[in-house]
């Protein structure tokens, strides 16, 4: 089955848009989600009703840190900017919106395959996975052979192998790679809705659980649009600018 | 069916097994890493080439190398395709019985050549050539090799019992450019055949394709001097040898070697790649036409190098280095513009990527060069054109971002280059809106005095019957340099 997996969708409507259709003309048959559906774009109500859809039709959902505060409101330990946020994303939200938010598990399973916002040792703590170490440490705290996650907003993908060497590449976009069924994996998706790798085009992934091949698709949108409705918002303007770069 | 009773231990399989839809029918060869079967389908299939099944020796896991190498290839042999590869037929994975299907090539392999070396100097240079078109093959599909030796190597045979192609065959060691490496973390030793590992892979380096050319050196030298360059080193210590010291020249080994071979072999065998021949096609050409060998000081060598003369070569490789700084100064001057046409919407990726490969090729030759990217919408000189997408985008907009997203791999690469004023200011996207493309396209290139124009055509003779070649007017038409780019994709 071909799964589509996309993560931190950040209220970027010209994103996930150019996502899910990209995906569907790739033949995506199930969706999963990554977590962060809002935090940071202007479009937050729009994004989480096609997460609502997308998950009465099967799709899988997790929940992500923004998706979280936004659920439990502006804390006095939040950084201004993002207490601001915060705040203008739940004047955004309805109240079935926020409840279905605050109903998404922290994991999900699939077969082989853990789906988690950050992390699979610690998912409710949200700490950052950058590096091997790290992955190895995610990798061993799940009995699944493949993990999926979002959060650090870059590609990647990491392997362990079975005398416990880790390694990591940077995955090109539009190349499928084989996963050997003899290793572990995790892939990060990479970001639909904000990227930080340089690149301002929408990064989703999709995994062929039957062959094992996983793919990191870029898709390129209209980021100067999303920028505009950002700014349009009042919200923070580093939150437009970081659009364009891909930053 | 009990799932675990189907698990079958790789050294127990015997003539006769069945394993997944193949019939177990002869062990071709035991080896230390695999055994290879001859197998057939249990079902015949139509255009299927004789078969041979490779089942790495894994015992509970216990032999790193066997799997790791063994993953490698189930990872690259699907990716490769032509004829200087086995064909790939099927795999099957370690929770079952591991295994690769492929096309069995039945001729000669190289390895039965060197016990008649020294061969005649025209069979050296035959072998050298199809070895060095069948790398070329196979580093045009993104895989370096990094075991090339004489048993890596078999020859097909032609309908008439002749040698036919080099077939490289063992991806065990092997890395492919958009794949992860999965032997790069795994060991601490280097990887390799001792004789025949290029002294990248010595220091540990797994993706420099040059790395097969100082190996098919090595093998062409043992076969036009009947001795190994390097010996057979057995210690980590007597390999790192081959980062200082020169090999004895092969004419002071075999005199009849004409001083062309000897400049072939010699450049194989630099120590710094960029020494090297820079393409496995380049060392084919030279192979093949040996009255065209540019003759350098190596080619009448006598012996062998002292560390002097590798220290004299240091620096004489870091005057080099000065020079073509000087000379990227003086080109400074010069500020050619650059049109590339792009039609973001209708071609193919492969076709998309060429025209940018020629681009960023102008680029960085010329680093003052400014780059004009151009879309054409096409729009109907009657009537009223739909300038909005069935889902309400505007096509203008759509194809500025099609266009900058193809643009943005030549910022960052031509970041690297430029000269004065930042990169992206040397680089813009432009979308014009016109009944006919070619000529949108000429009268650009005229009003903006544009030095060179790069366009893509298409490879496919029915469509461009039915549409009419753009590229082929553009050429005609403009009054400046066009570079007409095709789709590099090996399906010619």
């Amino acid at each position: 089955m071909k799964l589509a997996l996309v993560a931190d969708l950040h209220a970027n409507r010209e994103a996930v848009g150019a996502v899910l259709a990209h995906a569907a003309t790739q033949g995506a048959e199930r969706y999963v989600f990554l977590g962060d559906y809002v935090g940071y774009g202007a479009d937050p109500a729009w994004v989480v009703d096609r997460l609502r859809e997308h998950v009465a039709a099967g799709a899988v959902a997790v929940i992500g840190n923004h998706d979280a505060a936004v659920v439990q409101g502006p804390q006095p330990s939040m950084v201004a900017d993002a207490r601001a946020v915060v705040e203008w994303t739940r004047s955004r939200l309805d109240r079935d919106q926020l409840a279905f938010l605050a109903k998404l598990p922290l994991t999900e399973t699939l077969g082989d395959a853990l789906f988690v916002h950050a992390n699979a040792w610690a998912p409710g703590e949200w700490a950052y996975l950058v590096g091997r170490g790290e992955a190895m440490r995610s990798l061993l705290a799940t009995d699944r052979r493949f993990t999926f996650c979002g959060h650090v907003h870059v590609p990647m993908l990491y392997h362990l192998s079975s005398t416990g060497k880790a390694g990591d590449f940077a995955p090109a976009p539009g190349v499928a790679i084989p996963l050997s069924a003899h290793r572990r994996w995790l892939a990060i998706a990479g970001s639909a809705g904000q990227p930080r790798d340089g690149d301002p085009a929408a990064c989703y992934a999709m995994f062929d659980s039957d062959d094992r091949v996983l793919t990191f698709f870029r898709v390129p949108y209209d980021h100067e649009a999303a920028a505009a409705k950002v700014r349009a918002a009042k919200l923070p303007a580093t939150l437009a600018q970081r659009l364009g770069g891909g930053r | 069916m009990d799932a675990e009773a189907s698990v079958v231990a790789p050294a127990s399989l015997e003539v006769g097994d069945v394993v997944d839809d193949f019939r177990l029918d002869a062990v071709a060869h035991r080896g230390g890493m695999a055994t290879l079967w001859h197998v057939s389908r249990l079902v015949a299939v139509e255009g299927d080439p004789p078969l041979l099944m490779k089942v790495p020796r894994v015992r509970g896991g216990e032999d790193p190398a066997a799997i790791v190498g063994f993953e490698v290839e189930q990872m690259i042999m699907p990716t490769l395709a032509g004829p200087h590869v086995p064909r790939f037929v099927a795999t099957g994975d370690f929770t079952h019985v591991p295994y690769i299907v492929m096309e069995r090539i039945d001729g000669a392999s190289l390895r039965e050549r060197f016990d008649a070396a020294p061969l005649a100097i025209d069979q050296v240079a035959r072998i050298g050539a199809k070895v060095a078109t069948a790398l070329h093959d196979l580093h045009r599909q993104r895989v370096i090799h990094l075991d090339v030796k004489p048993s890596n190597i078999v020859f097909r045979r032609g309908d008439d019992g002749s040698e036919g192609d080099a077939v490289l065959i063992d991806f065990g060691l092997s890395h492919h450019d958009l794949l992860p490496d999965l032997l790069k973390e795994e060991f601490d030793l280097p990887m390799g055949t001792s004789p025949y590992m290029s002294p990248e892979q010595v220091r540990f380096v797994r993706n420099d394709p040059r790395s097969d050319l100082f190996s098919t050196g090595v093998m062409l030298y043992h076969l036009t001097t009947g001795a190994r360059p390097f010996g057979m080193p057995s210690s980590v210590h007597g390999l790192r040898r081959r980062l200082y010291r020169d090999p004895v020249a092969p004419r002071t080994l075999r005199p009849d070697c004409p001083p062309w071979l000897q400049e072939i072999l010699l450049r194989c065998l630099e120590v710094r790649p960029e020494k090297r021949y820079q393409a496995a096609s380049q060392l084919a050409f030279d192979l093949l036409h040996p009255d065209q060998v540019a003759l350098t000081k190596r080619a009448t060598r006598i012996g062998s190098g002292s560390t002097v003369r590798t220290v004299k070569r240091w620096f004489a490789s870091l005057a080099e280095r000065d020079e073509l700084t000087g000379g990227v100064a003086g080109a400074a001057a010069r500020s050619p513009i650059v049109l590339a046409a792009v039609d973001v919407a209708g071609a193919e990726p492969a076709l998309l990527e060429s025209v940018r490969e020629a681009a960023l090729r102008l680029l960085k030759s010329e680093p003052g060069a400014r780059l004009a990217c151009l879309a054409v919408m096409r729009i109907h000189r009657i009537g009223i054109d739909d300038l909005l997408e069935p889902d309400g985008t505007s096509r203008h907009v759509k194809l500025l971002v099609g266009l900058r997203h193809w643009s943005r791999p030549l910022l960052h690469a031509f970041a690297g280059v430029a000269h004065g004023g930042d990169a992206a200011s040397r680089i813009t996207v432009h979308v014009l809106e016109a009944t006919d493309p070619a000529t949108a396209i000429v009268e650009y290139a005229r009003r903006n005095q544009v030095d060179h124009i790069v366009l893509g055509a298409r490879s496919s003779g029915r469509l461009r019957r039915h549409l009419g070649s753009v590229s082929a007017r553009v050429a005609a038409e403009a009054d400046c340099t066009v570079t007409v780019v095709r789709a590099n994709d090996g399906e010619r």
